[in-house]
């Protein structure tokens, strides 16, 4: 081996000229990506001063108006986004197993299952909204499908990637011993999944509390709906408690779900 | 003592397996397993000892063959019938292949699986006598009471084993596999576990075969040794009988000796 052999770069001559390229096409999607939008000078200029104008009118809130129509409306938003969970889980839970690749071998069933995850996950809790309320009319029945629906795909792709990283050793000795496959689902599988399934049904509560606040603005009911009346109204007091009250609600299902997880793992 | 034919417990019969097509691990392969005694089967990494002793409660599916027991071919039961054999078979693991985040009591009473109605397991109610016997068995192997309500993860190499025992007695075998129960373990307690598999089966009354790489254990253990090499019985016999010249064959080579 002479001393050239030895020399050592980190890039090859290729990947060199790939990284420089992508470099260029970046610098040049910034600049073209500016010039589409067309930003207007002038409401970027008093953009400072509207947003304080915003904020001045919404302060001080309406507290008068939480008990009037806040109050049932967050109590329906807690009511849909737990609903849709419960029934996200009851539906995700069986793919989950059909897509898991060590607990189905037939390649046909994981990749329908699959398909299903990839097609509730591509369509945003909105949109499933939207066809929801254009099927079953605005109310809390198509919130709670919304967010079902688009939960399916989440809980059933993390629950099924849970159940293909369980350990196959204990599953083979429950085999061995002439355990039925649906005692290797209760006495196998199970145990090892169970704190990756609560992980998941709570992150995926916390994410639905949040989702849930805003499908009222396409009418599925819940507290989006008092925040679309108290925009197209211009309250901007109610509107301010509103959202006040739903940062607050983020906040404290962020704080108790990030207790119970810490609890169970 | 092979040859013993209806005599035997378990009757394998040109066994053969191939894992890719033309490419055989075991090559005809015809043993008789008395209803009592402890076989050890030793051979170099890789001829298919756990192969075979996987092939008998067909974890592995033989490519050809019989293996006859309890008056039927294992080799070929399938659904109900292959779980109703598997009962009658006790399995003891290198990794104990306990479910971690159980208890050990209920991963002594996970080989009662096979018997009881799916409700029970789910609802953790197994039938009395079960409890029952699943608390003596986890004091025959010497763990005490306080352990009963430990999680498998919490125990260390030796306890986990001797757990994966009481599992395997629980079932109620008329034949317990163990393969290579004591390669994870430090030399002293695989002696402890190699004396309670030994004093176990002989208690009771159950045949047990090993798969072991220490021949020193197996020697102490065994009353048949069963000697194997690429695929192919080369020694099989007592354990007085096994020479060094065996040894040599066997492994190859003589450096290890
Ligand atoms: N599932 C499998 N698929 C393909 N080949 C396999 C499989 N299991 C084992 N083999 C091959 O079969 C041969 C025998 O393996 P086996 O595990 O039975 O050997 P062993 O005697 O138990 O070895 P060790 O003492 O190391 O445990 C090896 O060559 C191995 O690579
Ligand atoms: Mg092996």
């Amino acid at each position: 081996m002479n001393a050239a052999a030895r020399e050592w770069t980190r890039f090859t001559p290729g990947e060199r000229i790939a990284r420089a390229m992508l470099y260029i096409v970046t610098a040049i999607a910034v600049v073209w990506s500016i010039r589409t939008i067309d930003i207007i000078p002038e409401f970027l200029y008093d953009a400072p001063e509207q947003t304080a104008d915003l904020f001045r009118r919404m302060w001080p809130f309406d507290w008068a108006f939480y008990p009037k129509a806040v109050h049932s409306a967050l109590i329906e938003t807690f009511h849909i986004a737990t609903l849709g969970t419960i029934l996200a889980i009851v539906l995700a839970l069986p793919l989950s197993f059909l897509a898991a690749r060590n607990f189905t071998s037939n390649p046909i069933l994981n990749l329908i299952a699959q398909f299903i995850f990839v097609s509730s996950r591509s369509v945003n809790s909105l949109i499933w909204a939207l066809l929801f309320v254009a099927i079953f009319g605005p109310g809390a029945l198509s919130g709670v499908l919304s967010i079902a629906f688009r939960s399916i795909g989440f809980v059933g792709k993390l629950f099924g990637e849970a159940l293909e990283e369980a350990q196959q050793g204990p599953i083979e000795a429950l085999t061995a011993a002439g355990a039925p496959r649906s005692m290797l689902l209760v006495k196998g599988y199970w145990p090892q999944v169970e704190p990756a399934f609560w992980s998941v049904a709570l992150l995926r509560w916390d994410i639905n509390i949040r989702e849930s606040a805003v499908l009222g603005l396409v009418g599925a009911g819940g507290i989006g709906v008092a925040l679309d009346a108290a925009l197209n109204n211009l309250y901007w007091d109610q509107v301010g408690l509103i959202l006040a009250v739903i940062f607050c609600v983020v906040v404290v299902t962020e704080i108790v779900t990030s207790t119970i997880r810490s609890r169970i793992i | 003592m092979t040859g013993a034919g209806n005599s035997a417990l378990l009757s394998i019969r040109h066994l053969r397996k191939e894992y890719r097509p033309g490419q055989p691990v075991l090559k005809d392969i015809s043993l008789d397993i008395d209803a009592r005694g402890l076989t050890a089967i030793i051979g170099p990494s890789g001829t298919g000892k756990s192969t075979l002793i996987r092939c008998i409660n067909r974890l592995v599916d033989p490519t050809a063959g019989e293996m006859l027991f309890e008056g039927r071919d294992l080799a070929k039961l399938a659904g109900a019938e292959l779980r109703a054999a598997r009962r009658r078979i006790g399995m003891v693991f290198q990794e104990y292949n306990l479910v971690e985040r159980l208890s050990v009591i209920e991963n002594v009473l996970t080989g009662r699986l096979g018997y009881v109605p799916a409700w029970r397991a789910f609802l953790r109610k197994f039938p009395a006598a079960d409890v029952a016997r699943a608390f003596d068995l986890i004091d025959a192997v010497g763990l005490d009471e306080s352990f009963a309500t430990r999680r498998a993860d919490k125990l260390s190499g030796g306890q986990r084993q001797r757990v994966g025992i009481a599992r395997a007695l629980m079932q109620a075998p008329a034949l317990i596999l163990a393969d290579e129960p004591t390669s994870s373990l430090d030399p002293k307690t695989s002696v402890e576990i190699m004396e309670l598999m030994a004093k176990m089966g002989a208690e009771r009354g159950v045949p047990i075969i090993v798969n072991i790489h220490n021949v020193e254990l197996a020697r102490r253990y065994a009353s048949r040794i069963i000697g194997m090499t690429g695929g192919e019985v080369v020694y099989d016999g007592p354990p007085e009988g096994l020479a060094d010249a065996h040894l040599k064959h066997i492994y190859g080579g003589e450096e290890f000796l």
